[in-house]
């Protein structure tokens, strides 16, 4: 469980255009300089952003990832929501969901 | 000279970046109240612009998480989010190096305040700047209140930053305006996004209004949290411009819950004519 690295990474790629571009070219190019388990780094290269929300990845660094990965806005809420109900709730962190009724 | 304007707004990225998606007249309104918080600006001729806002991981990180940050460069750059996601083009804003090294210099008489020569705007600045100076002529001094990685800095410590920055306005000759910008009760960037406590919020906003120091201060974390969410954090931003406004009552001039946006959008401004 590395969770601070996996934020780190995506506060880096929000950050960095040029590792942006690499990463998307050669992702285990740019994986291999974080420390980061099996799950988080099979979370963050398929993308699987429900996993990164369930794992405790801050919202405020996760959004940006998902709208680097296609997601729109309803699509990566959704993604979120589809990750509670298979994987129960968020492990760490402050983005845990209270109800998971949002309006949107 | 000192401060000449006092205020408050929300700064959710999806006031830009979701405005299509929004219904009604919910983004007509309240850009007309951002506008005429614009106007309400200008007219008291600043010379410069304090913007207070909660970021989310722009610039700071968990290596190295300074409590309370000031920016002393001369030009910023936003917004570091995707632009279209945003809705707001990249650009460059000005900052006045020399008049934050001021304000940082006295503030540290009373507030050990972090500052950075480098500062790359996220939407907690951008969007406000987008309504308050659309053509970005008006030098802008960024802040940072860390409301995003705990351990974050307990509201009288809020309050006593904004008392500690209103006595270094009073010590320059520049002209001062001063805006906090963040949500109120909300969830953002959670799949509970677009719930909104409007109760929690009215009450909230009531305390601000009546700028009653007691009343402010008398939420803990913990409360906070479970009531109003993690967003709910960014409450740290208005109280510091009470602090900075100690004396004086503020109006309320725009509040409304549009959940596309994620918070309950608001429009304050501090009536500091009455401690002038
Ligand atoms: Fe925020």
């Amino acid at each position: 469980m590395s969770l601070y690295y996996v934020q780190k990474l995506l506060y880096e790629l929000n950050r960095d255009p040029a590792l942006q571009e690499q990463f998307f070219a050669d992702k285990e190019s740019v994986l291999g300089d974080y420390k980061l388990d099996a799950e988080e780094t099979e979370a963050l290269e398929k993308p699987d952003i429900g996993m990164l929300y369930i794992l405790g990845v801050n919202g405020q660094i996760l959004m940006h990832y998902a709208a680097m990965c296609g997601y729109a806005w309803p699509e990566y809420i959704q993604a979120m929501r589809d990750a509670l109900e298979e994987h129960g709730n968020v492990r760490a962190g402050l983005y845990v969901t209270t109800d998971g009724k949002g309006a949107v | 000279m000192s401060l000449v304007f006092a205020g408050v707004c929300s700064h959710a990225p999806g006031i830009t970046g979701r405005k299509e998606m929004a219904g009604g007249d919910d983004a007509e309104t309240l850009y007309v109240a951002m506008d005429e918080m614009r106007q309400a600006m200008e007219a008291t001729r600043p010379d410069a612009l304090i913007v207070i806002a909660g970021e989310h991981f722009a610039n700071f990180f968990m290596n190295n998480m300074p409590a309370y940050c000031m920016g002393m460069a001369q030009e910023y750059e936003g917004p570091i989010e995707d632009p279209e996601w945003l809705g707001i083009q990249r650009t460059s804003v000005p900052g006045n190096p020399d008049l934050s090294r001021r304000i940082i210099q006295h503030t540290l008489q009373d507030i050990d305040l972090a500052y950075a020569e480098e500062w790359k705007f996220d939407h907690g600045i951008m969007v406000p700047l987008h309504f308050l100076t659309p053509r970005y002529d008006l030098p802008i001094i960024p802040v940072n209140i860390n409301c995003q990685g705990p351990p974050i800095t307990p509201l009288h410590r809020a309050w006593a930053f904004g008392q500690a920055l209103r006595k270094a306005c009073n010590a320059v000759p520049e002209r001062i305006a001063l805006v906090g910008t963040g949500g109120i009760s909300h969830w953002p960037a959670t799949p509970d996004s677009g719930k909104i406590d409007e109760a929690w919020d009215r009450d909230f906003l009531d305390r601000w209004s009546s700028n009653d120091r007691q009343r402010l201060l008398d939420y803990s974390d913990e409360q906070t949290y479970l009531e109003a969410g993690q967003g709910g954090f960014e409450i740290r931003t208005f109280i510091a411009i009470s602090g900075a406004s100690e004396g004086c009552t503020g109006t309320v001039h725009y509040y409304r819950p549009i959940p596309i946006f994620a918070v309950g959008c608001t429009v304050g401004i501090m009536n500091l004519e009455e401690v002038a």
